[in-house]
């Protein structure tokens, strides 16, 4: 066994090593050596703290000292003051922004962990095809309480006064929903959970099925209590096939311990869960369409009302609800309405998972209070922008979304606030765009997406959105005018106000939001024929630098048109008229002399 | 296993449960028994987290080491697939990102059999509501 005492963990995270934390380590090291302590205390490089606003970060354990912005120059102290003497080094310790004291160590650093999770609690935690962990967590004690001491009204009541809204979009109240459906009389009633993910770039869902299937099951089981179903189905894209075989896993381990089935833990309370298998359209994620979908009809929407609380599943009251929701179901019903409600802004209650995506440094899911910043979220917790480069910025709500932009950075996340920005929660993807990214083309990619997901119903999504997919090629190709402009923005509201349901109402969200922040960039497209990020190919034009040519010829041999001309030895030009940019001399060059403006 | 008919003997599962997992944790051989979890949801899949896992089963056999390794679901750090949790007998859980078999090895050979610290340990950045209450 090794030595060692004492532990230096130093951030190696992107954005510390570009604060020359590798740097650091060097030093600490040598330093180290010097004191002869090399046997006694390691050094080891660690992923991101999620600090990365106070980085370099230095953590010791294992006294659990934090310090942050360590320079190189700081490891001498570091090691003559803490290791030698014993003694914190006072002016490196993080500094509580409120007292404006120093920060002794991590425990008193509640503000350093911006993520909580409610959610996720279980994912990445537990073995998900073992039941007994579950329960060893203390799953199905949720349902156990319910069925012992509230009634399903006392239940409602809970949920309501908890504030929990909907995860999968829209945000309407989960307790709400349920009372309707309660209210609505039958002999036969439907729990349904939608695990229909379908907007590029989320995969919580699939995360919350994969890594804690029972709390989904326990949740849907509490449901039914409360709406008097007997019966529930998750509807689960077929593209989820662990998803799939995990949740058989879970519900036959369920049955078999009597936690689904009849007369559960002894109350009389029958309720059992079947699965349904989408085939992967996005519309299909509306709840009126899942229904259509799950009685084997065309995934199509229907106007509402009637709400499938009133007629849903074979006509009878159906509650749907998206698969987050439901995993914050059992930490509510145990911990209270009045814990719920003190996380997060006055109407936006509890977390919200986001899966961080694109030009952002520590890809991944993360659960942050509803309320934290753009800028914590991408900046602390997601490490930044990799590279280095600048923050543009942050597309929410898949195709349904828009952007938020630098001047959104400080404004609390929740399902408010992003509305009032133009874009909405959506079920929580969150793409990250740097200085390199065309937005005409982000919005083009994402109405490109929703033009082959409409379901061709109702004419404002099936052909105006088509019209609009060309406009924006116009605009991309160079063949856009001023006009254009207008015309996407009046074409855009109509599709807005005129469509069937949520899909379309929402598709032009991304062409609105990025026209309205980023409209200097659609001017470059139509009237300068530019493209400021460099992305349309359409209006670039291939450059050979006089500086780096040497006259290799090797490009005007890769060219296919023959566009490329000059001499052995001497300067080659690219003839704008011929050239097809391909790309294929940039390809060839070894000089860096093709470049692409 | 048989139904579980009430509230009661729900509770008493779970009692049994936690101090299973708890003996594992402080039993006999605590002195030898690691504890790792490996990340395997479809995207730790898909990155190479089941060859991680084999190879720990296979190679931590090999060498002698009393383990125990199981599968868990998505850890969020997709950035830094497979990953990997390590729990010494005795000692807070560790998170190790992008663990191939290369790196397992290394994890084994420095970490597990030698307590020393390895590069790649993904620093715990949330709470989690039972964390949050005992800070309490």
């Amino acid at each position: 066994m090794s030595n060692y005492s004492m532990h230096m963990l130093v951030c190696g995270g992107t954005g510390c090593k570009s604060s020359d934390s590798d740097i650091l380590v060097e030093k600490l090291k040598k330093e180290l050596l010097k004191q002869g302590l090399e046997e006694t205390v390691q050094v080891v490089m660690t992923g991101c703290f999620g600090f990365c606003e106070k980085g370099p970060i230095v953590k010791i354990m294992p006294d659990n000292t934090f310090y942050t912005q360590v320079k190189p120059e700081d490891a001498e102290d570091i090691v003559e003051e803490h290791v030698v003497k014993g003694r914190r080094v006072t002016r490196l310790l993080y500094k509580d922004p409120e007292k404006n004291t120093a920060v002794e160590d991590t425990k008193h650093m509640g503000f350093y962990k911006k993520q909580l999770r409610i959610a996720l609690r279980n994912c990445g935690f537990l073995d998900p095809e073992k039941i007994e962990e579950y329960i060893a967590r203390d799953g199905y004690m949720a349902i156990g309480k319910v069925l012992t001491e509230l009634s399903p009204e006392e239940t409602i009541s809970l949920m309501k006064d908890s504030g929990l809204r909907g995860r999968g979009g829209a945000g309407f109240p989960s307790g709400l929903k349920w009372e309707f459906a309660r209210n609505n009389e039958s002999d036969k009633k439907y729990v349904v959970c939608n695990a229909d993910e379908g907007d590029p770039g989320a995969f919580m869902d699939r995360s919350i099925l994969e890594g804690d299937p029972h709390s989904v099951l326990e949740a849907m089981a509490i449901t039914g209590y409360c709406i008097g179903a007997d019966e529930g189905f998750i509807y689960i894209r077929a593209e989820y096939p662990l998803a799939i075989e995990r949740l058989k896993i879970a519900i036959n381990q369920a049955r078999e311990y009597g936690l689904l089935g009849e007369n559960i833990l002894g109350s009389g309370f029958n309720f059992d869960i079947g699965l349904k298998y989408g085939a992967g359209a996005f519309v299909c994620g509306e709840e009126t369409a899942l229904i259509h979908s799950m009685e084997g009809e065309r995934g199509e929407p229907t106007l509402k009302p009637p709400f499938p609380a009133e007629s849903g599943y074979h006509g009878k009251p159906t509650n749907v609800n998206n698969v987050e929701t439901l995993a914050n179901v059992p930490s509510i019903i145990l911990k209270g309405a009045e814990w719920f409600s003190s996380i997060g802004t006055e109407k936006s209650k509890g977390t919200k998972v986001f899966a961080l995506a694109g030009k952002i440094n520590n890809v991944g899911l993360i659960e942050v209070p509803m309320g934290t910043t753009l800028r914590e979220v991408i900046f602390e917790i997601g490490g930044g922008i990799k590279d280095g480069k600048k923050f543009k910025a942050a597309q929410t709500g898949g195709p349904s979304g828009g952007c938020l932009t630098e001047k959104h950075l400080d404004t609390p996340i929740d399902y408010e606030n992003l509305v009032a920005n133009g874009s909405m929660m959506g079920s929580g993807g969150m793409i990250v765009l740097d200085e390199d990214d065309c937005m005409v083309s982000i919005a083009k990619f994402y109405l490109g997406f929703t033009v082959e997901e409409s379901c061709g119903k109702c004419v404002p999504c099936r052909i105006v959105n088509k019209r609009l997919h060309e406009l924006l090629d116009r605009i991309c190709s160079g063949k856009g005018e001023l006009a254009d402009l207008d015309r996407l923005k009046n074409l855009g509201e109509v599709i807005k106000d005129t469509s069937l349901c949520g899909l379309g109402q929402s598709s032009p969200n991304p062409v609105l939001s990025t026209l309205d922040n980023f409209y200097d960039e659609y001017y470059s497209h139509v009237v300068d024929k530019k493209c400021p990020a460099g992305v349309c190919k359409d209006l670039m034009e291939y450059f050979i630098l006089e500086e780096n040519c040497v006259g290799c010829t090797a490009c005007a041999r890769a060219c296919p048109v023959g566009a490329i001309t000059g001499e052995r030895k001497e300067l080659h030009t690219v003839n704008p008229d011929i050239c097809i940019k391909c790309g294929a001399c940039m390809e060839k060059c070894k000089f860096d002399a093709v470049i692409l403006k | 296993m048989g139904k579980i008919k009430t509230l009661a003997d729900l509770k008493k599962i779970r009692d049994k449960q936690v101090s299973d997992i708890n003996l594992r944790n402080k039993g006999d051989d605590a002195e030898k028994l690691v504890q790792i979890r490996v990340a395997m949801a479809t995207c730790g899949i898909a990155s190479g987290a089941k060859e991680t896992m084999e190879f720990l089963i296979y190679d931590l056999e090999k060498r002698g080491v009393e383990a125990v390794v199981t599968q868990t679901g998505c850890m969020s750090y997709c950035y830094a697939e497979p990953t990997i949790e390590v729990t010494l007998p005795g000692k807070e859980p560790l998170v190790f990102g992008g663990v191939d078999t290369d790196k397992a090895d290394e994890i084994i050979e420095k970490y597990i059999m030698g307590g020393e610290l390895v590069d790649g340990i993904i620093p715990v950045n949330y709470e989690t509501i039972d964390s949050k209450n005992k800070e309490d």
